[in-house]
């Protein structure tokens, strides 16, 4: 089967984001982007899928500007055989960016789907759930664990509380926790081999697809800063604290 | 402005998250809860006398056990048409169930909720809580996710809430509930503990952390925690994980021992209100959000502090 996996540019997880002083975003001139950590993992488990003879085609999805090229490409040295950019330099909602990638399943007939559990940069978690809804197709969120087996897929998931296995008739929609896999790194025969793999642009009209946002962003502003506190000297100046704090045993 | 919410439940109890979201619909209006699943007469009429509750629509159906998102959606979308507003908690629950509801409405969802502004203006944390976005929907109707720790939770007593059973919706025949691991723990849980202790990687391993983590958390009848480092070297469970990707909560007091102290745990924790940190290393940035910080040797100030208080 075809495997989908959309991908997101956001900037770098070890980048410590500064908001603007005008209050309009978060400031991403000349910062380090890269793909979002939820993202590579969702590469990371159709590469596996299509190692273990399950997948036969994976196609990496972005939908962002010119420069989103790069994580596709990332994604291609990761092992994905080819990739579609969907082309805006307009910030894209996940409900509208869910109605792109359902056309493209449309079109690609996948038989999974696998997207990251959240974009690192507006924590939204939505895009795969979304997908799902407006698919019709079953989803297995924060996953753990995916197995494919004949028409359906078991789904092993990070709840609250421990986990738990569901089994979704295929196609579905997975989207990826921590602790699926750990991601591998592209290696210098692989990226330039991935730069010769299909990459085709398109762009939110193709799909027939209004990308107008339904949620004004009316100001961005840094979150409100604890005050500094103390260093104590040794445990039992600490033990003095946390009474006067009324903590006791 | 109708609202309907989410109601938590494990089949006997409503869930603590629940009544946090309970307060952020009240701030929109009119408040009714939707108790769905099997066998659960219970926890409707606990649902009932939530503080503030008009009517609790109860949906009994085998379908809606396992809160299966493929199940419950479409009834949400159902009930929706007599509603301007649906808010869920910011749980694992919440998340796998309000997006499928907002894109079967073709709304935007908006998540993890820390304020009311006005009817549809909302603040939320992006960028792992380096930001706090303001931002106001032009939807028909809200879908909301509600982050538990930044509402006070309502009374779970007063409210004289009407039930009135649901009949609509059933199996969609997509999904089926396999099992489930639910980690046994006799604690408080870690998003509604008082007190919170967390270890992390410096800990080194999981005898050490039993060793030394959970013997002051006995003492101080405190939840367990660790950061995501703790979790990946399988020193403790998934489910103890604190930061942007784990649970995300406000004690009253949270002890962080050998964290360094990175963005994604801090966004997790920073909002607790007394913060100590014991940590060898005296430039982890875990300091600069520490009420208390102790510079010292976790294997001999830890065990020390358990004994002295």
């Amino acid at each position: 089967m075809k495997i989908l996996v959309p991908v997101k540019r956001v900037l770098d997880y070890n980048v410590k984001p500064r908001v603007k002083s005008d209050g309009t975003g978060v400031d991403l001139a000349n910062v380090k982007m890269s793909m979002n950590p939820f993202d590579e993992i969702g590469v990371e488990e159709a590469i596996r899928l299509k190692e273990k003879g399950v997948a036969t085609e994976i196609v990496a999805v972005s939908v962002g500007p010119a420069k989103a090229q790069e994580t596709l490409r990332t994604a291609l040295a990761m092992g994905a055989d080819r990739a579609i950019l969907v082309q805006t330099d307009d910030a894209v909602e996940p409900l509208a960016i869910a109605k792109i990638l359902k056309a493209i399943a449309d079109a690609e007939q996948p038989g999974l789907v696998i997207l990251g559990k959240q974009a690192i940069d507006d924590d939204n978690n939505q895009t795969g759930q979304m997908l799902a809804a407006l698919t019709g197709w079953a989803q297995g969120t924060f996953a753990s664990a995916v197995a494919v087996d004949g028409d359906s897929v078991n789904v092993t998931r990070e709840v609250d509380g421990g986990l738990e296995t569901v089994k979704l008739k295929l196609p579905a929609i997975v989207t990826t926790d921590l602790r699926l896999n750990e991601p591998r790194y592209a290696s210098l025969p692989n990226i330039m081999k991935a730069k010769s793999k299909p990459l085709d642009t398109k762009t939110p009209a193709d799909y027939g697809v209004d990308t107008a946002p339904r949620v004004k962003v009316v100001k961005v502003s840094e979150p409100p800063v604890r005050s500094a506190g103390v260093k104590v000297a040794d445990v039992d100046e600490l033990v003095a604290k946390l009474k006067a704090l009324g903590v006791h045993s | 402005m109708k609202t309907l919410v989410w109601v938590e439940h494990d089949g006997s109890a409503v869930k603590d998250a629940t009544l946090a979201v309970v307060t952020a619909a009240s701030k929109l209006g009119e408040v009714h809860l939707l108790v769905a699943g099997e066998g659960v007469d219970a926890v409707a009429k606990e649902a009932a006398q939530i503080a503030g509750v008009g009517k609790v629509h109860v949906a009994d159906n085998a379908a809606f056990g396992h809160n299966l998102p493929e199940n419950v959606a479409p009834l949400i979308a159902d009930l929706m048409g007599s509603h301007d507003a649906f808010l869920a908690p910011a749980t694992t629950t919440g998340k796998n169930i309000a997006p499928r509801v907002a894109a079967l409405l073709d709304v935007m969802q908006i998540s993890e909720i820390l304020s009311v502004e006005g009817e549809k203006s909302f603040t939320r944390p992006i960028y792992a809580g380096n930001a706090i976005a303001t931002v106001e929907s032009s939807d028909a109707k809200l879908v909301l996710t509600v982050r538990g720790t930044a509402f006070d939770k309502a009374a779970t007593s007063g409210g004289s809430g009407t039930i009135e059973a649901v009949t609509a919706g059933g199996d969609a025949g997509t999904s089926s509930f396999v099992g489930a691991e639910i980690a046994k723990q006799d604690r408080p849980e870690l998003t509604s503990a008082k007190i919170i202790v967390s270890g992390g990687r410096a800990l080194g391993s999981s005898e050490k952390y039993e060793e030394v983590i959970v013997p002051l958390a006995d003492k101080l009848g405190a939840a367990l925690g660790a950061s995501r480092a703790a979790v990946d070297a399988g020193y403790v469970p998934n489910d103890y994980q604190v930061g942007q990707t784990g649970k995300i909560v406000a004690p009253q007091v949270y002890f962080a021992i050998g964290i360094s102290g990175a963005i994604q745990h801090l966004a997790g924790m920073k909002d607790s209100k007394t913060i100590v940190a014991i940590n060898k290393d005296e430039d982890a940035p875990i300091f600069q959000v520490a009420d208390f910080g102790l510079v010292a040797d976790l294997f001999s100030a830890v065990p020390e502090l358990t004994g002295k208080i």
